[in-house]
């Protein structure tokens, strides 16, 4: 073995140790030379971007010449988003999140459960990616798919003829709001899309919020006599919560934002996301888009905010 | 005897918290030394000053008579044996153990060659190719010490090194730890909460509390002779005396220590000030430790196990030889 | 005590195998209309099945020029991300300063936001800067919204890589860059290609930003959606939507198994 006869290790010189060791006397400016490239594309390039859209809402289009008006700053296009047509397209877009988000909530809750509690091993693997080869599948793919489904010749009328119900489906189709021409011009269709497309992200935060209830809180309910309804609606229900609140989140900011989905299937009354569309696109009015796309930002808002009240972001 | 590791005034500050309150220490070279405190005391924070993970605020750190301060931990030839031992695990054992002499570009047959060495004389020959993970804790800390030990450092510098092993395991590690560091005669400075450990191992020993040393010496010297209450109390199952009592039974007040081995007790009421009940019995094998409330006051005294040890609730006299009280200043 | 895996209620298992067939059935549709010898419709059940339209798909140079386009965009937009979000994961990692939640809130931002308002502002900006639009914009845009799968997964790999580690190995010599080559980087690289993974999927699958930050160029997903509202050769988009799909989960499925092998080296750590 060789000794080092010295308390140091003088042999260590050369450009980069003479650069580590800079940094390690300033350990803030390496911090800082790492954060300059990401802080400058995302907090320059996109947060900019961000901010000029949002600036772009404190203007108003003239109405004779139909150019926006950059010398005054005004509130009138936020009034604008206050007329009945405006309002409808607002209030048909969060209560379609939120019969989305519900549903969801629905569906994701005994698939979580049961990979939380009942699968085991090789089976929990498999139901992993049993949710995430979906959740990560092509967008436009799933939406494809519901659009042959959906349609007049597809497998969907085909089952109720098969099984003699075709006579329930029109029914069901010649009620208001929820029904119309056919399942892919109307609100449920829509509604069945949106739940396909964004219900597997309600999936992993509700697992993850299940597996951290202890197995013997639910032993130690019917211990004490609680029947198994019981147990679910005052143990483990309570405890999951945060993880579907979590879980909401992804639902219901991402059903308000879309607005493929209702053009493609679906009626021709506006959501959200397509009066943006609209409104920057062919209208060319950029200040009442922006201030359209300020709605769905103030209401997540909101909704993080109660969310983060119930503790839901700890289960994200 | 050549100075090893000095540090004069260091002071290390967090924010508000003074982790390091003007610290002096001289450690010599070939020393078996260890920092011992209770936790949060700062004994760790001036192991990672020695090793030149946290620098001082202030003050002077000298290796070998060199000056330190400012000097990057990879270029101080001291290396650390990690608490949590910090083995690399995408790395085989062999590898762990042979990673300073691949930055020091050993060639390789010479670099494995050194590292299975270093593997034999911590008994952990022909584990070369396992992972860390494939270890036992024991086996682990043996990989930690190798790896430390390949480049034969000036300094050898151990955090807890035992803390996470079991108590016969420990035992063990204590004396091997102690004879590989007599064969090397390398500089050990150890850090440790646990007084039977630094007892045990150490040549000598610094006692450390609220960021200050309070006193270093040998064993014998703290156990005997203990500088302050918190020495006595932290380092020994001594017997601390207020001031009234010692200056009711010897007349001058000043607080002491008492170890319980020097009481002797006879049974029955005697002088008043020195007359109690026996509260505890705690039997130790040879010994048997019993604790004496005198009027308030409780004294620990250890007696041969026998028939001649006083049962609980008897009222005993405690006796002792003055010169056996050992007078120390009031620091708490 | 209690056995490992308790038996599940049949109501249970009943209503998470439903919901498990309503996730996957959908998909599995797709490929038996790839076959269908059906040209006009989407009639059920096909009337016959046939491997003719994989050959057609084959020959169309429309589809080819949109998944090179999409390929090179999303191998570009990764290699961005990989570099942000290491060097983001690097930074909130490596020393505690006041702004680490601002960070985490910048990274997740492009996708927490829905992908239009993103799509919009990026478009409003390259507009008031004169600023063409062109491959780099569309790169610009899926860079930014990638950039928080790189960096969740770092991040998480960071959290575990012990700061003892890296003390470790300067303490026995290694200077940072040393370190970074010898220790962090070992201990980070396959997150780093699970996060490098899910970002070449999310970019190669994504329309909204693209839309809005595309010039004439069309990307597979542009084109996707050009035969979604305005259906031209229906056999054609049913065979790339299969294709699709698997280039889609060949990185997912690669993605689960680096960071399942990642935490098994991780945990053989403790």
């Amino acid at each position: 073995m060789s000794a080092a006869s010295s308390a140091f290790l003088e042999h260590r010189r050369g450009p980069l140790t003479g650069l580590s060791d800079l940094f390690w006397r300033r350990p803030k400016l390496l911090v800082f030379l790492l954060l300059v490239p990401p802080l400058l594309w995302l907090g320059v390039i996109y947060v900019g971007s961000l901010v000029a859209l949002l600036m772009q809402s404190f203007y108003a289009i003239d109405e004779f010449s139909g150019m926006v008006d950059y010398d005054v700053l005004t509130l009138k296009t936020y009034g604008e988003l206050f007329r009945p047509a405006n309002l409808d397209i607002i209030i048909r877009t969060v209560l379609m999140a939120m019969a989305v988000t519900l549903a969801s909530a629905v569906i994701a809750f005994p698939i979580a459960y049961m990979a939380a509690r009942y699968v085991r091993g090789r089976w929990k693997a498999m139901f992993y990616l049993a949710v995430m080869l979906p959740l990560w599948s092509s967008y436009l793919v799933k939406i494809y798919a519901w659009k042959l489904i959906l349609a007049k010749e597809g497998i969907l009328n085909w089952i109720f003829a098969q099984l003699h119900l075709t006579g329930a489906l029109e029914a069901y189709l010649g009620l208001p709001v929820v029904g119309g021409g056919s399942l892919s011009i109307s609100y449920t269709g829509t509604f069945l899309v949106f739940v396909y497309v964004w219900m597997p992200y309600m999936i992993l935060p509700t697992q993850a919020a299940l597996e951290r209830v202890p197995v013997n809180l639910t032993d130690a309910s019917s211990d004490l006599g609680g029947t198994p309804w019981q147990t679910f609606r005052h143990v483990i229900f309570p405890l999951a919560l945060p993880g579907i609140i979590a879980g909401s989140i992804f639902t219901f900011s991402l059903t308000l934002g879309d607005y493929i989905i209702p053009q493609i299937v679906g009626s021709s009354r506006l959501f959200i996301g397509q009066a943006v569309y609209a409104h920057q696109g062919t209208a060319g009015n950029i200040p009442l888009a922006a201030a359209f796309s300020v709605v769905p930002i103030v209401i997540m808002g909101l909704y993080l905010w109660m969310a983060q009240r119930k503790g839901a972001f700890d289960a994200l | 005897m050549t100075t090893a590791v000095s540090l004069k005034a260091i002071t290390r500050r967090f924010g508000e918290v003074l982790a390091l309150d003007a610290i002096d220490l001289d450690i010599a070279e070939g020393e078996f030394f260890a920092m011992l405190g209770p936790s949060g005391s700062g004994k760790t924070t001036c192991l990672r000053v020695i090793a030149g993970f946290e620098q001082p605020s202030s003050g002077e750190l000298s290796i070998f008579g060199q000056r330190a301060e400012g000097v990057p931990p990879y270029k101080r030839n001291v290396n650390t044996v990690f608490q949590d031992y910090a083995l690399f695990p995408h790395l085989n054992v062999i590898d762990n153990v042979a990673y300073s002499l691949m930055l020091r570009k050993v060639p390789v047959a010479e670099r494995y060659s050194q590292a299975e060495a270093v593997l034999d004389m911590v008994k952990l020959a022909g584990y070369g190719m396992r992972r860390p993970g494939q270890l036992s804790g024991g086996q682990r800390q043996r990989v930690a010490l190798a790896r430390a030990l390949v480049n034969q450092p000036k300094v050898l510098l151990l955090d807890e090194p035992l803390g996470a092993l079991d108590l016969k395991l420990r035992e063990q590690m204590q004396e091997e730890l102690k004879s590989l560091q007599k064969r090397l005669g390398i500089t050990f400075i150890f850090v440790t909460h646990d007084q039977g450990e630094a007892m045990s191992m150490a040549d000598r020993i610094a006692v450390f509390n609220l960021g200050k040393i309070m006193q270093v010496g040998t064993p014998e010297e703290i156990y005997l002779k203990p500088a302050s209450r918190f020495v006595a109390d932290f380092v020994g199952s001594s017997n601390v005396l207020p001031p009234d009592f010692v200056a009711r039974t010897t007349g001058k007040a000043s607080w002491a220590s008492l170890r319980p081995e020097a009481i002797t007790v006879t049974a029955g009421a005697g002088q008043p000030d020195l007359t109690g009940t026996v509260v505890a019995r705690n039997y130790l094998g040879a010994t048997t430790r019993i604790t004496v409330d005198l009027g308030g006051q409780r004294l620990h005294a250890v007696l041969p196990s026998g028939a001649g040890v006083p049962l609980e609730g008897s009222v005993v006299t405690v006796d002792f030889d003055p010169s056996a009280l050992h007078r120390m200043d009031d620091t708490p | 005590m209690r056995s490992d895996a308790p038996r599940a209620p049949w109501g249970l298992k009943l209503a998470a195998g439903a919901g498990l067939v309503f996730m996957i059935a959908p998909l599995l549709l797709i490929f038996v209309y790839a076959f269908t010898t059906e040209e006009r419709t989407y009639q059920w059940p096909p009337p016959g099945f046939t491997l003719q339209w994989f050959g057609v798909t084959w020959g169309r140079t429309d589809v080819w020029q949109a998944l090179t386009l999409s390929v090179q965009v999303a191998t570009i937009s990764t290699a961005i991300a990989l570099v942000l979000g290491t060097l983001c994961a690097a930074a909130v990692s490596g020393s505690k300063f006041f702004g680490r939640e601002v960070i985490s809130l910048l990274v997740i931002l492009p996708i927490a936001l829905p992908g239009i308002i993103t799509g919009i502002a990026l478009r409003s900006a390259f507009g008031m800067t004169d600023i063409p639009f062109s491959f780099w914009t569309i790169v610009v845009g899926h860079a930014t919204f990638c950039v928080v799968t790189v960096y969740n997964n770092a991040v998480a790999r960071f959290r575990r890589t012990s700061g003892s580690l890296i003390e470790a190995s300067m303490d026995l010599g290694a200077d940072q860059f040393q370190t970074f080559r010898y220790v962090i980087l070992p201990n980070i690289g396959t997150a780093l290609l699970a996060g490098g993974m899910l970002a070449f999927a999310l970019s190669f699958d994504e329309v909204i930003v693209t839309t809005f930050t595309a010039g004439q160029q069309q990307t597979l997903p542009l084109w996707m959606l050009e035969e979604l509202v305005r259906p031209r050769q229906r056999p054609v988009t049913n065979v790339v939507a299969v294709v699709v799909v698997l280039v889609t989960t060949i990185p997912i499925l690669l993605a689960f198994y680096l960071t399942r092998d990642g935490d098994q080296i991780a945990g053989s750590g403790k």
